[in-house]
């Protein structure tokens, strides 16, 4: 039997036209659903004196107010909650922490159009019935880990639900297993690539055949390191836990930017300085509109990913809209080995262990992985003579930063005045990790 | 007894050392002994100076960590085994030492020694109760 192309093709490859038009339908209903139900963004829209009744198509979405990171920390933890709790059926939530952690609320129909979403991605790189889809993303609240693995099973593939971590135990199934597709990080699908050669595995010998890879930037000089050290074709997936997980967008088999679920979000390039829509392939902020999601429907939800969209036609027949790859961002988060971090969580833990804020963060990349260092001033009273008193004050800061992070840096102490002061706005990052082609 | 002892804290890098030595010398501050302690990011140099109050008050005001405390300092005979017989005593009775470095002398015979340990005051009373001569800053 003949593969399948598409897991949906008539919704995958309907007409431009006929998209936009159901498009439009769907946004006159959410936009009067989430008016009704959060009275958050009631509030913001009657601030900007829109009603549901001004919104007539995708033609208008541009009337409505956008919703931005800080809006999520401010309704936190039900304030954008569209459903009654009894109609929600799970939570997901970002990697990081108390002060940026986002919460987001699946219905039953929210959590099968995700999967759906990962399915189609799944379906796109050659993944069926018969394959082994060894799923490497953490499971628990991160949305890496579940996406995959319900998208796998609407596949009908075999699923091994690994989770991230214990490299021993993953190689050990993806051998003995046989699997056919690997969905992790890009840095964790090159460290399994070096460890199957450190063990004396050629591509050859493993039936691995295609990746899915993302939550974090890669380039393409990875992605053929990677084709090369596990004998496969490397695909890209974009998504966040806001709007959905992974799956909001993804690569197809030319491997040319990613075809959004325009079905389900509706994309939109906004200028990040000005809040102006801007047309088609010029390089903006990504804004999301979520156009079926019942408990957690953002509307102009700000991703601050800075990116391009092309309408121009893809050679596997999808119409969906694609994206590059994001080239940067509108604000100060970095990803870090998958984990969003922003300086300020740096600068709260420093400030609480009773450091200055003088700091640098360096970031770096060896063997494909990110290398995370941070700079510190050690304030001049707290310093005794003694190099033990300063590597145990290196080691409480790591592993306090690494509680408010979800991951741990290597701290360094350094003397007073030795990180280089800026007029104006600091220097804090340094970033020589070159993510972006 | 004891003597203080001047540190500071210092990056690892060209230029470290110099810079310290040079804000000392131009307050007129003569170094008896310096030892450096250094790891792969930092070091911390330490100093016996004739006034350890000015000197870690100098380089505190140019924005150094600098800081003072009280070592052991005391005099062994300069054959072989002088120092070894001291440590032997040290380490019998449980004495941590920290580090230790030698300290310049012109007294014939005599190997002195600074030495940080978890207890100054223990320790001169150790091995000045075992015949060692311990220092004072007046001495050195």
């Amino acid at each position: 039997m003949e593969k399948r192309k598409y897991y949906q093709q008539a919704i995958e490859t309907m007409p431009v036209e006929e998209i936009k038009r159901l498009q439009s339908e769907k946004l006159v209903k959410q936009v009067k659903h989430v008016y009704e139900h959060v009275p958050y963004y009631r509030d913001l829209m009657d601030k900007k004196g829109v009603k549901p009744e001004d919104i007539h198509g995708i033609e208008d979405l541009h009337k409505l107010p956008f919703i931005e990171k800080s809006d999520l920390r401010e309704t936190y933890p039900y304030g954008m909650l569209a459903v009654p709790l009894s109609e929600c059926v799970r939570i997901q939530s970002t990697s990081g922490t108390t002060g940026r952690r986002v919460i987001a609320y699946y219905t039953q129909k929210d959590i099968d159009l995700w999967e759906d979403c990962c399915a189609r991605a799944l379906v796109a790189v050659g993944a069926d019935k018969d394959d082994v889809v060894q799923v490497s993303y953490g499971y628990g609240l991160f949305t890496g880990g579940a996406g995959l693995n319900g998208g796998s099973h609407k596949v009908g593939s075999l699923t091994l639900p690994m989770s991230s971590g214990n490299t021993e135990r993953q190689l050990q199934f993806m051998i003995d297993l046989g699997a056919t597709v690997l969905c992790c990080t890009p840095s964790y699908a090159a460290y399994l690539g070096e460890s199957l050669k450190e063990m004396g595995y050629t591509p050859d010998k493993i039936p691995l055949k295609a990746g899915i890879f993302g939550a974090e930037p890669w380039t393409q000089e990875m992605r053929r390191d990677i084709e090369a050290t596990l004998g496969i074709k490397a695909y890209d997936i974009y998504g966040l836990t806001e709007i959905s997980g992974p799956g909001v967008s993804y690569e197809c088999s030319e491997q040319n930017g990613m075809h959004i679920c325009e079905d389900h979000f509706l994309a939109e390039i906004i200028n990040p300085e000005t809040g102006e829509p801007l047309p088609e392939g010029e390089k903006g902020e990504l804004v999301f509109t979520c156009l079926d999601k019942e408990a957690f429907p953002l509307l102009r939800y700000r991703t601050r990913d800075i990116c391009v969209l092309t309408r121009k036609p893809c050679s596997c027949g999808r119409t969906h809209i694609r994206m590059a790859k994001p080239m940067g961002r509108s604000d100060d988060m970095m990803i870090i080995r998958g984990v969003n971090v922003f300086p300020s969580q740096i600068e709260s833990v420093l400030i609480t262990e009773g450091f200055t804020s003088n700091y640098e963060i360096r970031l770096g990349r060896v063997n494909n992985s990110d290398t995370f260092d941070v700079y510190v001033e050690l304030p001049p009273e707290q310093f005794d003579d003694s190099v033990k008193t300063i590597t145990a004050k290196e080691k409480s800061l790591a592993a306090a930063l690494r509680t408010m992070l979800g991951i741990g840096p290597t701290v360094h102490l350094v003397p007073p005045k030795t990180i280089a002061r800026s007029e104006g706005k600091a220097k804090r990052v340094i970033d020589e990790r070159k993510l972006h082609d | 007894m004891a003597i203080r002892q001047l540190s500071v804290f210092v990056e690892n890098k060209k230029g470290s050392l110099h810079e310290i030595t040079d804000v000392l010398a131009k307050a007129g501050l003569d170094l008896r002994s310096m030892c450096v302690a250094d790891t792969q990011n930092f070091g911390i140099v330490r100093i016996i100076t004739n006034d350890p109050d000015k000197a870690a008050k100098i380089l505190t005001d140019e924005g150094h960590a600098a800081n003072i405390r009280e070592v052991a300092a005391f005099a062994v005979p300069d054959v072989p085994g002088g120092l070894a017989k001291a440590l032997n005593l040290l380490e019998t009775n449980g004495e941590n030492i920290e580090y230790m470095y030698a300290l310049v002398t012109s007294a014939e015979g005599k190997a002195y020694t600074v030495m940080r340990t978890d207890d100054t005051a223990r320790t001169e009373a150790l091995l000045a109760a075992n015949g060692i001569e311990i220092l004072d800053e007046a001495k050195l």
